[in-house]
């Protein structure tokens, strides 16, 4: 059993402290906003696909008021999908949501790397959502339209993506 | 041999089973004096946990209080020697159910003071109560127009039932604000007079931020201008001694679970001339006179407004829980309460980067709290690393988290059973969030 108090550890405290790729992105193709409605926290996450490999996300930026391990969590996954296709992160995306609700047999070949130190979310059933909502998010804004994207619309915490 | 449990002789005297084995001990009620921690303590079995092997430190008594073995014990006796459906059957059980049942009732209206018994409805906690009068009383006198006061520290529950009465009727809703200490401002309270003003719905004491409401001059002053008043006493019953009477509210609604009894089951007090007016909420059984086709009689009160087999075993749970906390004395009770919130407000107030929400001059127990640069999520999960429990985001209480333009807060709420050295736990617990998030 992965150990929650494992959480607040010098990688997922750093990343809160120093988010990296913290902010707006200008002109963002692809931008979704994620809600989680029992703790008010929210995250916008803004991306833009390489112009001439238009496969591979070439800036991401996200911002919002979060706790730690939702901002962690947040900074963590702009560094490990920057460069990475859009099918490659999607994948990460599912591992990720598998890992943080138990699913994710960490022994086994994956994707998920340095991102396994959240893997102790899953002892903490309301503390999973804020370490999955930039997923959600992230889901939401691959599957927006510029940044006309509404909340509504596009509330992350229903995109159908796996059992999370 | 097991006399005990031979059959009885006769069938109209059936012998009683005893309670569980070996709980029967600790089922005698608290003596009244001295008031001792320590043997409370005692008496309430979940409080011996250890949490990742530290000590349950259990401060999210506003959420939900924990249940004493004499509250348990009842429960058990009841289902294993009383149960039988209520109002209903001529058999033993059946009448014995009913007796205890209104036994329970009586034992919540002395706890009130409320003058007679059918002023005592049992609903399934606060949030039922404040629906039927929404729906018995609202549904049936307001039109387009009338006004509704409540206040800003309202909990989503005495909200929410009046924005859907206002979508409803067309009804309008105006709001007292506070002061940055968390008060209600009574100036502006009276000035939302007018003569559409048609009810003020208020909580006793507020759930985010401990603030104790000037109820009694709120009524007067309502009363005068002919306007009812419905109490939101959740957070005041467990703490205050309540007396419904005194308060002179039209209604009051509490919640059995906070005030160490079951959930799934509490109060809603009105006045009987006002209870007999109002149309009930829920059709069904149990609430009628006689039923055909054509017609249907309503039951008198307070069957009237208990549609349906109700929570039999939590009402006399609460009768129980009620009956362990006049024991031990509500005064005594406050006393203690207070003499934790002095002691906790001093040491937070002396921490730096930690900040109380909600500084009213009259307060219950419980304190909501900030601690600069950590979000209040990450205080819970940490204080619970160390056993502690307390409450965080914004306590269904969005309008107050707003005016304090704050997304969510950590809130320690204590009740009767906490100690000072679980304030120093709570202390030393948030001087380790800091730690971690130096």
């Amino acid at each position: 059993m992965a150990n929650y108090k494992a959480l607040y550890q010098e990688v997922i405290l750093d990343h809160n402290k120093k988010p990296r790729n913290y902010g707006t992105l200008a002109h963002a193709s692809h931008h979704a906003v994620g809600h989680n409605p029992l703790c008010g926290d929210h995250i916008s996450v803004a991306l833009n696909f390489d112009r001439e490999c238009i496969d591979d996300i070439a800036c991401i930026k996200f911002e919002g008021e979060s706790c730690a391990i939702c901002k962690a969590s947040a900074s963590m996954m702009t560094v490990a999908i920057k460069g990475k296709s859009r099918a490659d992160a999607e994948i990460l995306i599912h591992e990720f949501l598998a890992m943080a609700t138990g699913k994710l047999d960490l022994d086994r070949p994956n994707h998920i790397g340095r991102l396994a130190v959240f893997a102790g979310v899953c002892d903490l059933p309301t503390r999973v959502k804020c370490a999955i909502l930039p997923w959600h998010t992230l889901h939401a804004a691959f599957n927006s339209v510029a940044s006309t994207s509404t909340e509504a619309e596009n509330d992350p915490m229903r995109a159908p993506i796996g059992n999370a | 041999m097991n006399a005990v449990q031979t059959a009885p002789a006769s069938r109209f005297a059936p012998v009683l089973l005893p309670a569980a084995p070996g709980v029967i001990a600790t089922s005698k009620l608290p003596a009244k004096e001295p008031f001792d921690v320590e043997r409370i303590r005692a008496d309430f079995p979940i409080l011996q946990l250890q949490i990742d092997g530290k000590p349950l430190v259990y401060l999210d008594n506003a959420a939900s209080s924990q249940m004493p073995q004499q509250v348990i014990d009842r429960l058990v006796r009841y289902q294993t020697s009383e149960h039988a459906n209520i109002n209903r059957a001529v058999h033993y059980l059946s009448e014995t159910a009913t007796a205890e049942h209104e036994a329970a009732r009586r034992k919540l209206q002395r706890f009130i003071n409320a003058r007679e018994e059918r002023e005592v409805i049992f609903t399934s906690g606060t949030t039922d109560a404040i629906n039927l009068v929404m729906h018995g009383y609202g549904r049936k006198f307001f039109k387009a127009g009338d006004e509704i006061i409540l206040t800003t520290l309202e909990h989503h529950s005495n909200i929410v039932p009046w924005q859907m009465l206002a979508e409803e009727t067309g009804a309008v809703i105006r709001v007292v604000p506070i002061n940055d200490a968390g008060e209600l401002l009574i100036d502006e309270f009276e000035n939302l007079f007018n003569m559409r003003t048609k009810l003020v719905g208020v909580m006793h004491v507020s759930n985010a931020l401990g603030t104790i409401n000037p109820l009694k001059q709120m009524i007067a002053f309502a009363h005068a201008h002919g306007v009812r008043v419905l109490v939101d006493g959740a957070q005041a019953v467990p703490h205050l001694q309540v007396d419904v009477q005194d308060l002179d509210c039209d209604f009051y609604a509490f919640s059995g679970h906070k005030l160490c009894g079951p959930t799934g089951i509490g109060v809603l007090y009105g006045k009987a001339a006002l209870l007999e007016k109002m149309q009930p909420f829920k059709g069904g059984g149990d609430m009628i006179l006689s039923v055909t086709f054509e017609k249907t009689t309503y039951n008198t009160i307070p069957h009237k407004f208990e549609a349906g087999t109700p929570p039999i075993a939590a009402a006399i749970g609460l009768g129980a829980a009620v009956d362990y906390l006049s024991a031990i004395g509500m005064d005594a009770i406050a006393a203690h309460e207070l003499n934790l919130l002095n002691y906790a407000t001093a040491q937070m107030t002396r921490m730096p980067g930690v900040r109380i929400i909600g500084t009213a001059k009259n307060k219950a127990s419980v304190i909501s709290f900030t601690v600069d640069g950590v979000h209040p999520h990450d205080v819970g999960t940490l204080l619970n690393q160390e056993g502690v429990a307390v409450r965080t985001g914004h306590h269904c209480a969005q309008p107050v988290m707003a005016r304090f333009k704050l997304p969510a807060t950590s809130r320690a709420s204590f009740a009767f059973y906490n100690t000072l050295a679980e304030v120093d736990a709570l202390i030393d617990g948030i001087r380790n969030v800091q730690k971690v998030f130096a």
